[in-house]
C-alpha cells in the first residue's frame, strides 16, 4: 500500500467533497463498507462527501431515509455505533467523525451494549448568575456583556466549536468569516475568570427555579483514543440566578408526495453541509421554499458547484434582492409553484413541480431537493420552565410569551430574524440579565466584540414568508401516504387527517393517536408542520390550535450518564458493624437490612477437597438453631436502631408515641412496646431501657431507625413543642452481641466475673453497667428467641474485641439473622415490615396486652374504636402447620376454605408472612394472616402452590415454649 | 428542582427536603370526644387545591427542622415560608 498523503484535496476517494477542504484523513466504516472522511466531520457530513445517500430504514414502512438535517434536530438518519463501544440510537448528524469508527444504519431501532459499558460517568454541580444557552451570535453576545461585567457566567452550546447559525451560513462579521469571529470571542470569554464555557454541552431540562440540567460529552467524538481518566459523559447540574436562551432555530419543512426519499434535505442543512463541511449533498437541485432564506442556501450551494435546475416559490413574490441575485446568476425561479412530488427508486431522481393555478406538471431530473417551510424558534426549554408561547404571524411560528422564572430568549429563540438584531438582541439580554444580578450595567457599544461593533454582513430586505403546510396533491396512491409530517415515526398526512375525521380536534389527541412528535427527535423538525396539517384539515388558525407539551429531555441523554458515579457499591451506602471482618473471615453469607449488611448464616466450610463440600443454608440454620435452644450461640445485634431520648419530658413524650405505659418503667429496667400511627396500625416496634429519671434508650428495627427519629421529631416540633425532650441517633455508637441459650449465663459470667448473674440478681428484663471480657459494657437481659438470653452492649470501638472475646472458647455458636428469625417465629414474635405491612393492628398481632386501658391517648388510641378495627374478620397473626412435616410453604403464599379452587375470582383468606424449617419443633411450619384467624385454630386450609392445594392447620402464633418457662434458664 | 428558602438556613435545593403535607392540621385536643366521622375526616382527609396551599416541610437533611409553606401548586412558587406555629401568612 502507497503512503497516504495526510493531507487531501478530496479527490476520488470522497467524489462529494469540494476542492480545497483539508484536514487529517479519518477511516471509518459504515454498514461494512470502508470509507474516508475528514476531520471535522460528522459521521453525516462522511457519509454525504462519499455519496452514500440512504443511511438508514424508517421505522414502521421500512422506507430509506437519508441525512435531513445537519444537528441535533434529524429525524432520519439514525445510527448505531458498533465500535469502539456499542451505543444505539444515535444521529449521524451529532456524531463526530473519528478514526476507526464503525458503525451501522438503524431501521428506527437500536440494540443495547452487550457488554459492560467500560467508561467512566461523572456529575458536576454548579450555580453562576447568567446561564447562557446557545453559542450562536445572540448568546455569544449575551455572554459577553455580562461576562465583562464581572458576573459568573456558564455559556453551554451543544456543537463543538461555536458560532451557531454562523457555522452554516457563512456570513461576516468586521469583516471576517462569522466562524472566525466566533472562535475569537469565546475564547476571549473563557480566559475570563468567572466564565466557563462548556462546548458539548447539551442543555436538556429547564426546571423550576431556574435548575437546569446539561449533558456535557467529554470524550465521546475521540472513539478508542479517548482517555480512560476523563470522565466520557459528565451531567450539569446547574442553578442560575437568570437565564439566556439563545437557541436558534430550526427549518421545517412541507408536507408533499415523497417528501421522505433520501435526497430530500432542508435547505439551511445543505448551505451548511457546502460552507461548514465543504460537502455537496447532491449535483443538481431543486429548490422549494415558502420564504427568503432558501436564496441564501440556493445562491452558496450554486457557488459551491451545485447545479440549481429551478427555485420552486410557494409565493407570488420573493424578496426583490433575491430575485434580482438569482437573475444575475441565471437561476430559474418559478413563483407561485409548489413541489407536487419527490421522485425516484430509493432516492430522488426527479422533482415534480406545478403552479399552484393548476395546468401542467412539470418533471425536472434532479438528485437534491432542497425544502423550506419556514424556521421555527427552539422554544423547548422555555415552554419547559413554564413559559407561555404565542403565535407570531409574521414567522408563522410560536414564540416565547410570558414567564415567571427569571428566564428569557434571545436572538431567533424569540424570533428576532437577522444576524445584526440578533446581537443587538442578546446583548441586550445580557444588559438585563447583569441588572438582574445586581450588577452595574456598562455603557458603550450595543454589541462587544473587543475592537469594533461588528458589521453584520448585508442583509437584504426580506419580503414575508407565506405559511404553507400541504401540498394539496394526494399522490399516486390518492390518500397523501407518502406525505410524511413526522418522518422518525412514518406519520403522514394521510394519518392526520384520519385522526381528524375520527373526531380528534386537539394537537395533543392527535398526537397521541398517530404518535406524530412523540419519537426521539422530540418532534423538533415535525411538531408545528402536524400541528398546520391539523389546522387546515380543520379550517382553523395554528395559532388557535397551540402546541403540544414540550418536555425534558431536549435531546436523548443515556441512563449511564444521569447514573454516574452512583453505580454498583457507590449506588447507596453501605453499612456495616464493627465486627464486619470477622464475620467475613469466618465466611458468613450477608443480607441486605436497609443500607446494612448483616450475617445471614454462617455456613460450615467442607473439610480437604472433593469429599465434604460442607454446609448448605438448610443444614447451617438447623444447627445454629440447635446451638441457640440447647447451647449458647452469639449474634451480631449491632444494626438494631438506637436513640437516646433525653429531657424531662422524655417520659411523657414515649407514653403519648408507645401505646404500653413508660413513665412508670423503673430506671434499670426495660419494657418492650409498640408504636401505632393516628389510624392504629403497628409502624415499629422494640425495646425502652430506662436510664435515669429523665433519660431512655430506645431500640427499633434495623430498617425503621430513621422513620423512627424522624416520627418523634415530627411529633415534638410540630405538635407538642413545649415538651422539653431531645433525640439523638446513637445506633453507630453502640456495638451489641446477643448471647442466647440455657448456657450463656454461664459464659457470661466467666465473661463478667465482676457481675451476679443469678436470676435473682439480674432478673428478666432489666439491665446492668458491668465489665465483659475487660471492656466497659451494658448488659440488659432481653430476649428474642425466647431462651435465657443477654444483649452486651459496648463502645462501637471496642464491639470487634467483645465479639471475639465472645468466640474465644470455642463453644459459642455464631449465628445470622436466618436463625435469628426462624428462634423468634417459633415463639410468635413478628417481625414488623415482614409479618406486618401498614394495615395491622397490635390486637391483630394478639397483643392485645401491649395496649394500654390507662392512658388517656396515645398516638393511635382513638382508631381502636373505631367499627373497621374490631371487625371480626379482620386478619389475625396465626401459626400454620403444614400437615406433611416436610413442606416449606413459600412466603407470601395465599390461603383459601376449600380443597379445590373455585372459578376467579378465588376468595383469600390471607397470606403466609414467615415461613421456615424449626430444629425446635422438628417440622416446618408459618406465619400468617388470616381472616378472623384466631377463631380458626384447629381448622384446615389450603396454600395453593404452583399447580398444588397444600392442606395447612392454623394455630397459635406461639409454637414453641408457649409457658415462657425457657426464658430463665 | 425547586429552591426552597428554610427559615433557618436559606435558599437549599429540594433534595435536602422532606415534604409532610397539608400544614396547619392539629392533631385534636381529645381524640376520644370526636365521632368517628370526625375522627376519619383528621385522619384521611386533606385539601388538594389548585393554586395557594400551605403545607408542610423538613429539612431533613439540613437543620431537622419542621416549617411551614404556601406553594401555588400550579405554579410551584412558593409565596411564603414560615416556622412551625406561626399563623398563615395572608398572600395578596
Amino acid at each position: 500500500m502507497s503512503e497516504r498523503s495526510e493531507r487531501t484535496g478530496g479527490a476520488a476517494a470522497q467524489p462529494h467533497r469540494r476542492e480545497g477542504a483539508s484536514g487529517r484523513v479519518l477511516r471509518f466504516r459504515f454498514d461494512g463498507r470502508e470509507y474516508e472522511g475528514l476531520e471535522g466531520d460528522t459521521l453525516a457530513s462522511a457519509l454525504l462527501a462519499n455519496g452514500v445517500r440512504a443511511v438508514a430504514s424508517s421505522i414502521r414502512l421500512g422506507r430509506p431515509r437519508g441525512v435531513y438535517a445537519a444537528g441535533s434536530e434529524e429525524p432520519n438518519a439514525l445510527v448505531q455505533i458498533e465500535e469502539p463501544f456499542p451505543e444505539p440510537m444515535l444521529q449521524a448528524t451529532t456524531v463526530e467523525l473519528y478514526d476507526g469508527l464503525v458503525a451501522t444504519g438503524l431501521p428506527g431501532q437500536g440494540r443495547l451494549a452487550d457488554r459492560p459499558d467500560p467508561a467512566r460517568y461523572d456529575a458536576v454541580h454548579a450555580h453562576c448568575d447568567v446561564l447562557v444557552v446557545g453559542a450562536g451570535p445572540a448568546g455569544i453576545a449575551a455572554a459577553g456583556v455580562a461576562a465583562r461585567a464581572g458576573a459568573r457566567v456558564i455559556l453551554a452550546d451543544e456543537r463543538p466549536e461555536p458560532g451557531g447559525s454562523l457555522l452554516g451560513t457563512a456570513e461576516t462579521l468586521d469583516g471576517r468569516p462569522g466562524r472566525e469571529w466566533a472562535a475569537e470571542e469565546v475564547a476571549a470569554l473563557a480566559a475570563l475568570p468567572e466564565v466557563r464555557v462548556l462546548r458539548r454541552t447539551t442543555v436538556l431540562g429547564h426546571y423550576d427555579d431556574n435548575h437546569v440540567i446539561a449533558v456535557e460529552r467529554r470524550t465521546n467524538h475521540l472513539g478508542a483514543a479517548a482517555p480512560a481518566d476523563v470522565a466520557r459523559e459528565r451531567v450539569w447540574r446547574i442553578r442560575a440566578g437568570r437565564v439566556v436562551l439563545a437557541t436558534g432555530g430550526h427549518e421545517r419543512f412541507v408536507a408533499f408526495a415523497g417528501n421522505d426519499l433520501p435526497g430530500v434535505m432542508l435547505a439551511g442543512a445543505a448551505r451548511t453541509y457546502a460552507n461548514h463541511y465543504r460537502v455537496l449533498p447532491g449535483r443538481r437541485a431543486v429548490v422549494f421554499t415558502t420564504n427568503d432564506s432558501a436564496y441564501a442556501a440556493a445562491l452558496d450551494l450554486a457557488d459551491a458547484g451545485v447545479e440549481i435546475a429551478a427555485i420552486a416559490d410557494v409565493r407570488q413574490a420573493p424578496g426583490e434582492a433575491w430575485a434580482a441575485r438569482c437573475a444575475e446568476r441565471g437561476l430559474e425561479v418559478l413563483t407561485g409553484h409548489v413541489v407536487t412530488a419527490a421522485k425516484g427508486e430509493g432516492e430522488v431522481s426527479s422533482v415534480e413541480v406545478a403552479s399552484r393555478e393548476g395546468g401542467q406538471a412539470r418533471e425536472i431530473p434532479a438528485d437534491l431537493l432542497l425544502v423550506s417551510g419556514g424556521w421555527t424558534p427552539v422554544v423547548h426549554l422555555f415552554s419547559q420552565a413554564g413559559g407561555t408561547l404565542r403565535y407570531d404571524e409574521e414567522l408563522g411560528a410560536f414564540t416565547p410569551g410570558e414567564t415567571r422564572q427569571a428566564v428569557e430568549a434571545a436572538g431567533f429563540a424569540r424570533g428576532v430574524r437577522t444576524l445584526r438584531a440578533c446581537l443587538e438582541d442578546g446583548a441586550e439580554a445580557g444588559r438585563r440579565a447583569l441588572a438582574a444580578a445586581g450588577f452595574a450595567v456598562p455603557a458603550g457599544p450595543a454589541v462587544p466584540s473587543g475592537t469594533a461593533v461588528p458589521s453584520a454582513g448585508e442583509e437584504p430586505a426580506a419580503a414575508p414568508a407565506e405559511h404553507l403546510w400541504l401540498v394539496e396533491a394526494p399522490g399516486d396512491g390518492g390518500d397523501y401516504g407518502t406525505h410524511f409530517v413526522d418522518l422518525q415515526r412514518d406519520v403522514t398526512v394521510g394519518e392526520v387527517l384520519r385522526a381528524v375525521g375520527a373526531g380528534l380536534t386537539s394537537v395533543e389527541h392527535v398526537k397521541r393517536y398517530t404518535t406524530a412528535g412523540t419519537a426521539h427527535d422530540q418532534g423538533k423538525t415535525s411538531g408545528l408542520l402536524t400541528g398546520g396539517v391539523v389546522a387546515h384539515a380543520l379550517g382553523v388558525d395554528v395559532a388557535e390550535l397551540g402546541t403540544t407539551t414540550f418536555r425534558a429531555p431536549y435531546t436523548p441523554v443515556s441512563f449511564a450518564a444521569l447514573a454516574g458515579r452512583d453505580r454498583g457499591p457507590l449506588h447507596d451506602p453501605v453499612r456495616v458493624t464493627a465486627m464486619h471482618e470477622w464475620h467475613v473471615a469466618r465466611g458468613a453469607l450477608f443480607e441486605n437490612v436497609g443500607q446494612w449488611k448483616r450475617p445471614w448464616y454462617y455456613p460450615r466450610r467442607g473439610e480437604g477437597p472433593g469429599e465434604d463440600p460442607g454446609e448448605d443454608m438448610e443444614a447451617a440454620v438447623l444447627r445454629e438453631c440447635r446451638a441457640a435452644r440447647e447451647d449458647v450461640a452469639a449474634m451480631d445485634a449491632s444494626t438494631l436502631g438506637k436513640i437516646d431520648v433525653v429531657g424531662p419530658d422524655a417520659a411523657v413524650l414515649l407514653d403519648r408515641l408507645y401505646t404500653n405505659m413508660m413513665s412508670t418503667l423503673k430506671v434499670g429496667s426495660i419494657r418492650y412496646g409498640v408504636m401505632c400511627r393516628p389510624d392504629g396500625m403497628v409502624f415499629d416496634d422494640g425495646t425502652v431501657i430506662r436510664l435515669a429519671d429523665d433519660r431512655f434508650l430506645v431500640t427499633t428495627t434495623t430498617g425503621n431507625a430513621a422513620a423512627v427519629l424522624d416520627w418523634m421529631e415530627e411529633w415534638l416540633q410540630t405538635e407538642w413543642p413545649d415538651l422539653r425532650v431531645c433525640c439523638t441517633s446513637v445506633t453507630e455508637q453502640w456495638a451489641t452481641v446477643a448471647l442466647v441459650g440455657p448456657r450463656s449465663r454461664e459464659v457470661l459470667a466467666r465473661l463478667a466475673p465482676g457481675l451476679a448473674v443469678d436470676n435473682d440478681s439480674f432478673p428478666f428484663m432489666t439491665w446492668r453497667d458491668a465489665e465483659v471480657a475487660g471492656i466497659e459494657a451494658r448488659v440488659c437481659r432481653i430476649s428474642f428467641s425466647g431462651e435465657l438470653a443477654y444483649e452486651i452492649n459496648v463502645s462501637s470501638w471496642s464491639g470487634l474485641a467483645l465479639w471475639e472475646a465472645v468466640m474465644a472458647s470455642g463453644e459459642v455458636t455464631p449465628y445470622g439473622t436466618e436463625t435469628m428469625h426462624v428462634l423468634r417465629a417459633e415463639k410468635g414474635f413478628p417481625i414488623v415490615g415482614q409479618d406486618t405491612d401498614g394495615t395491622v393492628t397490635p390486637q391483630d398481632l394478639g397483643m392485645e396486652w401491649i395496649v394500654s386501658k390507662k392512658k388517656a391517648d396515645f398516638v393511635g388510641k382513638r382508631s381502636f374504636a373505631r367499627a373497621d378495627t374490631s371487625r371480626p374478620d379482620r386478619k389475625h397473626l396465626v401459626g400454620l402447620l403444614p400437615e406433611d412435616p416436610g413442606v416449606l410453604l413459600p412466603e407470601g403464599a395465599h390461603l383459601v376454605e376449600t380443597s379445590a379452587l373455585p372459578e376467579p375470582p378465588v376468595p383469600t383468606l390471607g397470606f403466609v408472612t414467615s415461613s421456615y424449617r424449626s430444629a425446635a419443633l422438628g417440622r416446618t411450619f408459618a406465619l400468617a394472616l388470616v381472616s378472623g384467624g384466631r377463631e380458626r385454630v384447629g381448622e384446615r386450609l389450603y396454600a395453593p402452590v404452583g399447580a398444588d392445594l397444600v392442606p395447612v392447620t392454623v394455630t397459635s402464633h406461639v409454637l414453641y415454649d408457649p409457658e415462657g418457662a425457657r426464658r430463665d434458664g | 428542582m425547586l429552591l426552597i428558602a428554610c427559615p433557618w438556613c436559606g435558599p437549599r435545593d429540594e433534595a435536602e427536603f422532606h415534604y409532610g403535607g397539608q400544614a396547619h392540621v392539629a392533631y385534636p385536643e381529645d381524640p376520644a370526644a370526636l365521632s368517628d366521622e370526625e375522627w376519619a375526616r383528621y385522619l384521611f382527609f386533606r385539601d388538594n387545591p389548585e393554586g395557594l396551599f400551605a403545607e408542610r416541610w423538613s429539612h431533613t437533611a439540613g437543620c431537622r427542622r419542621w416549617f411551614n409553606a404556601v406553594r401555588d401548586t400550579a405554579t410551584n412558587e412558593i409565596h411564603a415560608v414560615y416556622r412551625a406555629g406561626e399563623p398563615r401568612p395572608v398572600i395578596a
